[in-house]
């Protein structure tokens, strides 16, 4: 069973639909702690601001990720569901995301090299330096172009699977052992998109 | 390297796909599912869906084409037309659209920006401008229109684009009525103006025709998006082919795609 976590951050159609399409069994929209502790996939989807992170804490839904995390369970953050994987937000100062990961998502700066940064960073983009042993990213080629929308990114660290450059290289993938997660959107990308989600059903 | 984005735009009514020219002169040019299928397939970045009945009768139908439309549509999705609150948008989200695009309704109660980003996120959020120049004055003076282009607001394009930032707006899509239909380029010092103004993605709309208007626009006009709709229906041209052309002329797109 896929428990796709619903806590109220924006949008969750485009990612059902897709996981459906795409030949996914039992995909269960779901706010029930017990109801995602127990399933063998997890899907953190979520657009907007860090803030609504906080409803994960509020309803338990971070402790019952925790616990089908350390029993093995597949997990997948996309957006700002990445964002949560690692320990906070400048976009939410105080708020403390799942911590699995260490680092804090920062703005984009308003100047790089010099020259003006637009943020949001709205549009195609490629994935670059994509880790070879990455599961998720099997088949998927660096210079891979996907769908990004965000104006808070996560650093580039030890389980950095790919990197985007935009003011900077930043993480575009993340992935350990069975915990992952995507800044950019698989449901709107495209060929590139539905491989990543492919692999991810296939794990 | 983020890419300029080529946006296939299908303008609907009464669940076909139609084409003006300067907003009147309707042409049938298909089914909005299938075109939109070709065109994500013929490598365009984005679909937006307009609806232009704008008619009460007309929602269900739409609901309906927006439901067929995205099916099994895997890039951005938008759509606009008719979408005066919050729930209309949410309707439009359930029926599978990512952002919708609001222009009369916005510019009648400004809130409506604000209300529909904070259920669904401002990237959601597209407030779309159809601007006209002012016969005799410089580009700053270009007044904002609404219903469809028929009514005069008094208001400044650029007044309009910064406080519909400030709401929260994710995107502006900027359309010239000038040059919207003519295919005889767009209006880019009036993009650049705005694109200077806003620190959110402009998309340039109007007047497309050929691949150079596309690389002036994204050079001089500094768009982020270009979006276009009669240069595509009628087959004299696909995003791969443009975006082949852009890329020759340095400007940097999605390819292969």
């Amino acid at each position: 069973m896929i428990a796709i976590i619903d806590y109220k951050a924006g949008n969750l159609t485009s990612v059902v639909k897709t996981l459906n399409y795409l030949g996914a069994r039992e995909t269960v929209v779901t706010q029930d702690p017990t109801v995602v502790a127990g399933a063998a996939k997890v899907v953190l989807p979520g657009v907007g601001h860090f803030q609504a992170t906080s409803l994960l804490r509020e309803l338990g839904l971070t402790d019952a990720v925790r616990e089908s995390v350390a029993k093995g369970a597949w997990f997948l953050g996309i957006c700002v569901g990445l964002q949560w994987l690692f320990e906070g937000s400048t976009e939410a100062p105080g708020l403390v995301g799942l911590g699995h990961f260490e680092g804090t998502c920062e703005r984009f700066p308003a100047l790089f090299d010099g020259s003006e940064l637009k943020s949001p960073h709205v549009g195609w983009n490629s994935l670059e330096k994509i880790r070879t042993a990455s599961r998720l990213m099997r088949g998927v080629e660096s210079g891979g172009y996907v769908y990004y929308t965000h104006s808070w990114r996560a650093p580039v660290m030890h389980a950095t699977a790919a990197v985007t450059e935009y003011g900077g290289a930043f993480t575009g993938v993340v992935e350990k052992d069975n915990v992952m997660g995507v800044q950019f959107h698989p449901e709107k990308s495209s060929a590139v998109g539905l491989q990543v989600l492919k692999n991810f059903l296939e794990l | 390297m983020l890419t300029k984005r080529i946006i296939a735009c299908l303008d609907v009514r009464g669940g076909r796909v139609v084409k003006g020219v300067q907003f009147v002169d309707i042409v049938d040019a298909g089914d909005p599912a299938e075109l939109a299928h070709r065109h994500a397939a013929a490598g365009a970045d984005e679909i937006v869906l307009l609806d232009i009945t704008a008619t009460h009768e007309g929602r269900g139908t739409l609901l309906e084409t927006v439901k067929r439309t995205a099916a099994a549509l895997f890039v951005p999705f938008t759509v606009g037309g008719g979408i005066r609150s919050a729930e209309d948008a949410a309707a439009v989200f359930d029926a599978g659209a990512d952002k919708v695009s609001i222009n009369s309704s916005a510019i009648a109660r400004p809130e409506l920006i604000g209300e529909i980003g904070e259920s669904f996120g401002a990237q959601a959020v597209i407030v779309a401008i159809d601007a006209r120049r002012v016969e005799g004055r410089g580009v700053e003076e270009a007044e904002v229109f609404v219903s469809g282009g028929r009514k005069a607001t008094g208001r400044r394009v650029l007044d309009w684009a910064r406080e519909a930032e400030d709401r929260g707006a994710g995107e502006i899509l900027l359309t010239s009525m000038d040059t919207d239909g003519m295919r005889s380029g767009f209006d880019c010092e009036l993009t650049a103006m705005v694109s200077w103004t806003v620190q959110i993605p402009v998309i340039a709309s109007g007047g497309a025709g050929t691949a150079g208007h596309f690389v002036e626009v994204f050079g001089r006009g500094r768009a982020d998006a270009a979006l276009a709709a009669s240069i595509f229906h009628f087959g004299v041209t696909d995003s791969r082919e443009l975006k082949g052309e852009l890329q020759r002329a340095g400007v940097s797109v999605r390819l292969p795609c």
